[in-house]
């Protein structure tokens, strides 16, 4: 992808959206236009993956390992991030990511990132502002699903 | 735009108190504890016509007697539907009648889905659980008058893939012009190719335009509050945000308060309310 291409799509993302263009250039820089296929596995937990990802099309499931067993967590669809925990510093993946039909994505490697984001506070603040929004809306959507909202409150066991 | 038929709220006809016998035509599951039953008039004499989001009392003889949402087309004469997930004793009792068995029906009762005002509007329909049934008419009625409303949009979310209501209805309603629907659960196996996470989740995927659009919810209350919030974030007013509210309704009209909701009886002011009366009285840890 030419880089005109890439601060075009890059800026259209609800992540960067709003963000000023010297800004979003900088993030262009960074960026890379990656294709996964059908039940590719993105990166697996224990990985050490630097990647974080701005999900451009396709959907991903995030996914837990347990002996004998995996469990889907959450899907990431079109316009929302993934593997963010890099960008923070963490190494190991906690978590599996499959791509669910074809997927584009904007990817980044997390500790470049991070660096850039310490090197220029403004743009360093802007990605953590919006990194910490995705951070507390999983949140809140994962006590949602601990609630079980859909089970009545009968058939739930104590 | 084709004239879409919706009857006002009717009263049922004469005594309220005393049910209509009823005969089961059909017992059809739907998920492991929840199943569709229809019923017709025993006697030869009709139902009474319904709107989309009334419900009726459903007398289980020797049993008890419950609210069950009605959840077939308005527009399908001589019959009405609806869908009861075994939860107790006389839902247990309900979900097990077999075909030719009688039951007790009053109504219907209770205000509508506001498919009169949403005309010439998109329409967003967000259901969880089992939350989607009462909704089902109103999707029917849009679906049949197509022309008189814009986009249709269903954010559908249940506990798992297994317990997904309509699933072949939900599919084939995704094919008409103009209609998005999307499902997800709360877990999902690896088989499952839609989403997994919260209703609300899914308003991250689809685009609204809040100032020309309606909203139906119908879910558990701690989810309609959640998806409120999200609504009210995107700027929906509180007039176009429409729930479908749950208490124990006895008599159905409004006589014994045991629905009583705040300033609200259940059963005869609702159980559709726009969101502006009930802003008050929804997060009351008491009600």
């Amino acid at each position: 992808m030419e880089m005109r291409q890439l601060v075009e799509t890059l800026g259209s993302h609800p992540f960067v959206r709003g963000l000023p263009a010297s800004h979003i250039e900088k993030l262009a820089g960074l960026a890379a236009e990656v294709h996964y296929q059908d039940e590719q596995i993105i990166f697996r937990q224990g990985d050490v993956s630097n990647l974080f990802c701005l999900v451009i099309s396709g959907k991903i499931g995030i996914e837990v390992n347990a002996p004998g067993h995996t469990f889907r967590i959450q899907t990431i669809g079109e316009g929302e991030v993934f593997g963010w925990s890099s960008v923070l510093g963490g190494r190991d993946k906690q978590f599996q990511a499959r791509a669910l039909g074809l997927v584009r994505v904007l990817a980044f490697d997390g500790a470049r990132l991070r660096e850039a984001c310490e090197g220029d506070c403004s743009l360093g603040y802007a990605v953590m502002n919006r990194l910490l929004r995705v951070v507390a809306d999983r949140l809140q959507a994962l006590r949602l699903q601990l609630i079980d909202v859909y089970t009545p409150p009968g058939a739930r066991q104590a | 735009m084709s004239a879409a038929t919706l009857h006002p709220p009717a009263a049922p006809a004469g005594d309220p108190m005393v049910p209509a016998e009823a005969r089961v035509s059909k017992v059809e599951k739907e998920t492991h504890d929840t199943f569709t039953l229809s019923l017709e008039p025993s006697n030869g004499s009709d139902l009474a016509p319904f709107s989309p989001g009334q419900f009726s009392m459903l007398y289980v003889f020797g049993v008890g007697e419950l609210p069950i949402s009605i959840s077939g087309d308005p527009e399908e004469p001589g019959r009405l539907v609806y869908t009861v997930r075994s939860v107790g004793k006389a839902t247990h009792r309900l979900v097990t009648l077999q075909a030719g068995e009688t039951v007790g029906v009053r109504g219907p009762f209770g205000t509508t889905w506001p498919l009169t005002e949403a005309r010439g509007k998109d329409v967003l329909v967000v259901a969880g659980g089992i939350g989607l049934a009462p909704l089902r008419p109103a999707i029917y009625h849009i679906l049949r008058h197509r022309g008189d409303y814009r986009r249709l949009v269903v954010l559908y979310g249940a506990r798992s893939p297994r317990d997904l209501l309509y699933k072949k209805q939900l599919t084939a309603w995704g094919y008409v012009p103009d209609t998005q629907i999307l499902t997800t659960v709360d877990y999902g196996g690896l088989s499952w190719r839609g989403y997994v996470g919260v209703v609300t989740t899914l308003f991250r995927y689809v685009r609204l335009q809040p100032e020309r659009t309606v909203a139906l919810v119908c879910g558990p209350e701690i989810m309609m509050r959640y998806v409120v919030r999200e609504l009210d974030t995107r700027g929906f007013a509180a007039n176009d945000i429409h729930l479908s509210m749950e208490r124990n309704m006895k008599c159905a009209v409004g006589f014994c308060g045991h629905c009583q909701f705040g300033p609200h009886f259940i059963c005869k002011d609702g159980p559709i309310f726009p969101w502006s009366r009930l802003r008050t009285w929804l997060d009351k840890y008491e009600l």
